[in-house]
């Protein structure tokens, strides 16, 4: 068809538009910021109301936080003087010297100061650690679960309570306190409640009706009180139950506490995924000749695990919050150096516990969320896995 | 089972400690000796200690006269007459007070805000999600912490108290409020609004029964409010009301009168509630959805509205799967009240393992009570579960 007896054809037809009209916007309302605000906040008289309501709530709370945290805020100053109304006649918001000058107890406790390069050293093999562990693509990850497992262990506690011989004065426990403490109580958490959540998951589903029986009250009895009565217990209990030249510290005994109780949940999450293993494999592992241990090290344990990766980091995300329980039986973990510290007279000011929780809350929160995104983050990698 | 191999091979014998059966037996055995050996050592040791230390073991104590008060007690409790005992009772009862009226606040707080994260409206989405993750990711007691000792303690002292509207004062000491007298009468009041209820779920039932026969709905909500508001109302015009209130006078140094709402209860149970509405949300909105959408898509292609379709399609179904992790958050709500012992607030594990533990010595004893009651509260809730699971869990071919 030539483009003559096109045009004829068309004219012919006089009423049918000879060329497609383009696409129009759409309608102003519908589109756009209009459009997005009519669909997502005020479609329905309902939904306008509690639009405005949270409005209201969101522009009374928010100014009211940023002022308190940044406008009013006192930034420098020596004494509680610089943060109080009366001497300095205007409003008052965070009182941040307070947490400058503290901020040392805040992150060592009563460490003693010669000493506290230790716990930087610490601090920075446990963030090697980590990063060895959770970054995908570093070098030799082979080697970071042993590292993480034996090596980092073994030097911390080393490095940390001392050893004469090599040169590093003993420090006494009592004397740690702040970040130090909450970070190895949740350490010790971490690193100790996986093996022993596994054991106990794997006693649970144990043929043998003496190792079921013990795994399954262990658990359920652990999980059945509260930690602080576990604490309670660990704190006054145990010195009767050991003989008296193996009294174990304070904290030794709290750690001791958290890290019981701590696999007491962890067992239950690896059972969960223990739970999720096919049959097949299992009998796939015993037709090749493999023992019990030989089957769950290399077969069950590895697929167990991979799947309940998200729930393990959220058993953790729990732990770290229940370290600051430690508080009750009068360990100085960073919530309790702020409690001591907020009532210290030089600073009492009607301001200053509101900036030591705030202080407090944005730790946790940074630490909390940021391993929850991680956990979200994993659980998306291994769910690409199971994607046709 | 043996079986019959040919040209005389035997199957090749297995040395006695490769049987499993043998192995078995022989793990079970060192695993009891190894805990019977803690267990006794455990014990002998903790008996030696007490010994050395002259502390008495046995429940003697319950009887012996406490000599402490108690800051907030339901039943009557003195400190020259009552026992240890006693003061156990008092602190369960407070505990199972904040306990019952945070799982009331959290269940209504969690449904609200996890209903909100589903939101279409933007704004009222993310809201709930900042709420969530926001307290989830801070520790329970930093939160009690806070409200205690940054908002109620920092509230004005006695002389400047807030006035409530109707006779209240809030203060640093806590709030105080009318506190109701039963008159004579007061039983009948509350026996007419018991009937008035009851008649108003029988007449729900009635309804439910002859809408599903014939079609027609009846104004359930109408008439059963006005059989339960009525009687009570005509009680009350003509026999007068039966209470009145003591009203909390403020004095110089103190307030007297009123019912006394303690600061540090007040601090708990917002913490609870707060904190535990959050985990609630996340749960509420996990098994909304888990209901696929096809159900509420079918609902509204038969004309429900979006809130019947909520309330009587989506929610039945996700109840199902709302339900266990809802009650282990119950039971992790019971178990952080025992967080009460941080701000003072006298609950079971203040007053029985705090204070009456320091006083008697007697470590094994008081630790023992206390986890026992505990663990029947949590094996009780978990048993009442597991049977209701198994009722409301679907029924597959």
């Amino acid at each position: 068809m030539t483009m003559a007896e096109g045009d004829l054809a068309v004219t012919e037809i006089k009423f049918v538009s000879p060329a497609q009209i383009g696409a129009r916007p759409p309608p102003a309302a519908m589109s756009g910021a209009i459009g997005w605000l009519r669909a997502n906040l005020l479609s329905t008289p309902f939904n306008i109301t509690l639009t405005i309501l949270i409005a209201l709530l969101l522009a009374w709370v928010i100014p009211e936080l940023v002022k308190f945290l940044l406008i009013d805020a006192v930034w420098t100053g020596s004494d509680r003087d610089a943060c109080r109304e009366v001497v300095q006649h205007r409003e008052i918001g965070a009182c941040w010297p307070f947490v400058w000058e503290r901020w040392s107890y805040f992150v060592y406790g009563s460490y003693p100061i010669p000493q506290r390069w230790r716990v930087d050293v610490f601090f920075a093999m446990l963030a090697v650690g980590v990063v060895w562990l959770l970054w995908l693509e570093a070098p030799r990850r082979d080697l970071a679960t042993g590292y993480f497992f034996v090596v980092l262990p073994v030097c911390s506690f080393v490095l940390l309570t001392g050893w004469s011989a090599i040169g590093l004065p003993p420090v006494d426990t009592v004397l740690w306190g702040g970040v130090l403490v909450t970070i190895v109580v949740a350490s010790v958490g971490i690193v100790l409640s996986l093996p022993l959540g596994m054991l106990l998951a794997l006693g649970r589903r144990s043929h043998m009706p003496t190792v079921k029986f013990f795994s399954v009250t262990f658990i359920e009895f652990v999980r059945g009180v509260p930690l602080v009565t576990v604490l309670f217990m660990a704190s006054v209990m145990l010195p009767l139950f050991v003989p008296e030249n193996l009294e174990p510290d304070k904290l030794l005994r709290a750690l001791i506490g958290i890290a019981l109780f701590a696999s007491a949940y962890m067992a239950e999450v690896v059972r969960a995924g223990l739970q999720a293993i096919p049959k097949g494999q299992f009998e796939g592992a015993m037709a090749v000749g493999l023992g019990y241990w030989q089957m769950m090290r290399l077969i069950i344990l590895p697929q167990a695990i991979k799947i309940t990766i998200p729930n393990i980091v959220n058993t953790y995300i729990g732990l770290f919050k229940d370290t600051t329980l430690v508080f009750i039986v009068g360990i100085f973990d960073f919530l309790r150096t702020i409690e001591v510290a907020r009532i210290d007279p030089k600073w009492a000011t009607p301001v200053t516990s509101s900036t030591g929780y705030a202080v407090a809350a944005i730790f946790y929160l940074v630490f909390c969320y940021g391993m929850s995104r991680y956990a979200r983050a994993m659980e998306a990698r291994l769910a690409k896995g199971d994607r046709r | 089972m043996s079986i019959d191999l040919p040209g005389g091979l035997a199957p090749a014998r297995v040395a006695f400690y490769n049987n499993p059966k043998v192995r078995s037996v022989a793990y079970q055995v060192a695993l009891f000796a190894i805990v019977a050996f803690l267990v006794y050592g455990a014990a002998t040791n903790a008996i030696d200690h007490l010994q050395r230390a002259h502390i008495a073991s046995g429940f003697g104590f319950w009887h012996n006269t406490a000599g402490f008060d108690i800051s907030q007690t339901l039943i009557e409790f003195s400190s020259q007459t009552s026992t240890y005992g006693r003061a156990f009772w008092v602190g369960l009862l407070n505990t199972l007070l904040v306990a019952g009226l945070g799982i009331v606040f959290a269940t209504v707080l969690g449904f609200t805000v996890g209903v909100a994260r589903l939101s279409k409206n933007w704004l009222v989405a993310k809201s709930a999600t900042g709420y969530v993750e926001t307290i989830r990711n801070i520790p329970l007691l930093l939160q009690l912490l806070f409200w205690y000792n940054a908002v109620l303690k920092a509230l004005p002292d006695l002389r400047e108290s807030y006035g409530i509207p109707g006779g209240g004062f809030l203060n640093n000491r806590g709030l105080v409020l009318p506190d109701p007298i039963a008159q004579a009468g007061a039983g009948t009041l509350g026996l007419i609004i018991l009937a008035g209820f009851i008649a108003a779920v029988i007449f729900r039932i009635w309804a439910g029964r002859r809408q599903e026969q014939t079609g027609e709905q009846a104004p359930v909500f109408k008439i059963g409010a006005a059989l339960v508001i009525v009687p009570a109302a005509i009680f009350v015009l003509v026999h007068g009301f039966p209470f009145t209130f003591d009203m909390p006078q403020r004095g110089r140094f103190n307030i007297t009168g009123g019912l006394e709402v303690l600061p540090e209860f007040a601090a708990l149970l917002f913490g609870l509630s707060i904190y535990t509405a959050a985990f609630i949300a996340e749960v509420v909105r996990a098994g909304i959805l888990a209901v696929s959408r096809g159900q509420s898509e079918a609902a509204y292609a038969l004309g429900l509205r979006p809130r019947t379709t909520l309330r009587l399609i989506v929610l039945p179904q996700a109840m199902r799967v709302i339900v266990p992790p809802l009650t282990s958050q119950y039971l992790n709500l019971i178990k952080n009240s025992s967080l009460a012992v941080a701000i003072g607030y006298p609950d079971l594990v203040q007053v029985f393992t705090g204070t009456v533990l320091n006083q008697t010595g007697q470590a094994v004893e008081v630790v023992a009570i206390t986890m026992a009651v505990y663990l029947t509260i949590s094996l009780t809730t978990s048993l009442l579960m597991n049977i209701y699971n198994s009722r409301i869990a679907l029924v597959e071919r």
